[in-house]
């Protein structure tokens, strides 16, 4: 014990840490801010350093090389003993990270502790928002996989579409002409050094602010703040009322990020690592590329914008929205920081949410993208065939073999790009399934060109019969007059 | 009144020695600019495109739409198997090729062929083409992108070597629009 006194005070003679670490430790924060409300950025940082744990482990075996990487995956995957974990502890540290850095960001906005004196805290945590998800794109690219490559084939087109500099920055995102070996070592540069230094200088001045300017306190509805006397009253709070950050406020902070790396380990001994899925050859093109989690919003806006608005959301949308990001401090810098009296906050809050729910929740089904295989994979159920002439049956072929399944969805199975043709008898007359078929229109390719006058006749009369039993076919109101003697 | 005089000697020190800093800052940042934009600047000067053959011409039959493959002119040794780039053939007649580069023209993923109903068909965002590479529908906002082709001694080349994107269409067509 004396001996680790005299190691002790040897080493503080000389850093003279002691003093500035016992101050840290015991400077007073208001009495409630020591609520499970306030664990999320400590449990963010946590998370942060199990990522930079797993991936230094990690770094040991991967091979940043175009020819390599996704075998060294495999290896990591099947062969290296644990390595399986360790990728698995990576890829859900990863998703656990975004969640709660989202989720801080949510709370810190919700109780107004952007507004004075914290808007450069704010400035700072927006930096590492996008930091964060610099990480989960570039740790998606080292995952050199299918929908790695493929992914960056996304990444270079959108860049490419920046006027003027565009092809310039397709080369530099690419490393050169293609998606090759440039690439991926340009993405491991980003993801293993640059980033991750930014990251750890900026939750160091995030860190050391919220120490000098305190932590911020319980919004109470009705509690103003002022910029000309904001500073004297919190002093003058915790002055009186505050308690020692340790150990009031540091034990639940410790709890939750204790809970958190439990929930990272049982995830990923659950589920574990994240693909790798198929090699990236871009010579196998039987592939449906997928992003990950976080960005699925993404991939359903890309598909869902109409192509004319596509380029100026996607260039102006991002600068925009973090225009007022990085904004909102400074207009909105004093006043009201209860969310009870801030409806317009609890509404963003909710609209935001809602809007990426609702995109993510469509990603994951993508109604947007053919069923490549239906054609041949997903047969026409029997009820839609049984009792039909034989020119409806050849229809039915004439269905599954030009692919119309890829698109169209008759019972359970087949694509939803167009409407189901379960009851479309009902909606169109035969000519106008003849018009339609032939000429396209609505998003619908025309058929013309690949469909003889025979096949037309008998896939019309196929898709004529799509109707429900009690009800009757639609019906040409005018030949229906015109027939009358 | 000799310390204001130090002072302001020290502080010439300082300024000079800021300046040559600054200079030096400089004069290596230039070469390190440099190295990082080497793709940027090696890419239009040269130029990535080169003439690449995709074999004889008996390989890909008149009438039909087939995928070939080419190894990109500009590789390096580590780049495996993604230096293996795909692309469709189309034969329509005679010696009238179209050779459509595998990305699709929204966000470059890769377009499939389904010869029964004469379509190209992106798996991604749902864009699809007809066989002569024309926009059908989806969120493209054009037709596929096409490589300049030539046949020299009974063998079909292209002219390929960068990947195309929506941004890099202008410039290198040669041939009839839409190309890449």
């Amino acid at each position: 014990m004396r001996l680790m006194q005299r190691v002790g005070s040897w080493l503080d003679e000389r850093l003279q840490l002691g003093r500035p670490i016992r101050e840290t430790m015991e400077h007073p924060i208001p009495r409630e801010t020591a609520s499970w409300f306030y664990v999320f950025g400590s449990a963010a940082m946590t998370v942060f350093g199990l990522q930079l744990v797993t991936g230094v482990l990690l770094a040991l075996i991967y091979v940043p090389s175009a020819g390599e990487a996704w075998n060294s995956l495999q290896i990591l995957n099947t062969q290296v003993t644990l390595g399986w974990f360790i990728r698995a502890l990576h890829g859900w540290g990863s998703n656990f990270m975004l969640a709660i850095v989202l989720i801080h960001m949510v709370q810190v906005f919700l109780f107004g502790a952007y507004k004075f004196p914290r808007e450069l805290t704010w400035t700072i945590g927006i930096f590492l928002l996008l930091m964060t998800l610099g990480m989960a794109f570039t740790g998606q690219v080292l995952r050199f996989d299918q929908d790695a490559y493929w992914g960056l084939g996304i990444g270079a087109s959108i860049a490419s579409r920046v006027p003027v500099l565009g092809p310039g920055l397709v080369s530099l995102v690419l490393g050169g002409p293609i998606i090759a070996g440039a690439t991926l070592s340009r993405f491991f540069a980003l993801h293993v050094f640059v980033v991750p230094g930014l990251l750890m200088l900026f939750v160091g001045l995030h860190l050391l602010l919220v120490l000098k300017l305190g932590i911020n306190e319980w919004p109470m509805p009705g509690r103003l703040v002022r910029r000309s006397d904001y500073v004297e009253k919190y002093h003058a709070m915790t002055r009186t009322e505050g308690v020692p950050f340790v150990p009031y406020g540091v034990w639940k902070d410790a709890v939750f990020s204790g809970v958190i790396l439990l929930c990272i380990a049982v995830c990923a001994l659950y589920f574990g690592p994240f693909g790798p899925s198929g090699q990236p050859d871009p010579r196998v093109i039987q592939t449906a590329p997928r992003p990950d989690f976080f960005f699925l919003w993404l991939y359903a806006l890309l598909s869902l914008l109409p192509p004319v608005l596509e380029t100026p959301v996607l260039l102006i949308g991002p600068a925009i929205g973090l225009m007022v990001l990085l904004a909102l401090p400074f207009f909105s810098g004093e006043g009201e920081k209860s969310w009870k009296r801030r409806p317009i906050a609890v509404l963003a809050i909710l609209l935001v949410a809602v809007a990426l729910g609702t995109f993510t929740s469509l990603a994951s089904d993508a109604p947007w993208s053919p069923v490549m295989d239906a054609g041949t994979g997903t047969p026409v159920p029997s009820h839609y065939l049984s009792g039909r002439t034989p020119l409806e049956i050849q229809g039915a072929l004439v269905f599954q073999s030009k692919q119309c399944h890829n698109c169209h969805a008759i019972g359970e199975g087949g694509g939803k790009r167009g409407p189901a043709l379960d009851v479309v008898a009902v909606r169109l007359t035969g000519d106008q399934l003849v018009r339609q078929v032939l000429q396209g229109g609505g998003n619908m390719p025309a058929y013309g060109k690949n469909l003889s006058p025979a096949q037309t006749t008998a896939l019309v009369a196929f898709l004529e019969t799509l109707h429900p039993a009690g009800q009757a076919p639609a019906q040409d109101a005018s030949r229906a007059a015109g027939m009358q003697p | 009144m000799s310390v204001p005089s130090r002072f302001s000697r020290r502080e010439m020190f300082l300024k000079i020695a800021m300046l040559f800093n600054g200079i030096v800052g400089v004069l290596l940042g230039i070469p390190i600019v440099g190295y990082l934009l080497t793709p940027v600047i090696k890419g239009r000067k040269p130029g990535y495109e080169r003439w690449i053959s995709l074999g004889p011409i008996d390989q890909f039959p008149s009438g039909q739409t087939r995928l070939a493959t080419y190894h990109n002119p500009v590789t390096r040794a580590w780049d495996g198997e993604t230096a293996d780039i795909p692309c469709w053939v189309r034969h329509t007649d005679g010696d009238h090729f179209q050779v459509f580069a595998i990305n699709c023209a929204h966000l470059g993923c890769p377009v499939r062929w389904f010869s029964q109903s004469g379509l190209f068909m992106c798996p991604c965002h749902g864009g699809a083409y007809y066989a002569d590479g024309a926009r059908a529908s989806g969120p493209p906002e054009r037709g596929l992108f096409e490589y300049p082709f030539k046949i020299l001694d009974g063998n079909l080349h292209i002219q390929a070597g960068e990947m195309p994107t929506p941004g890099l269409s202008a410039g290198n067509c040669t041939k009839r629009p839409p190309c890449a």
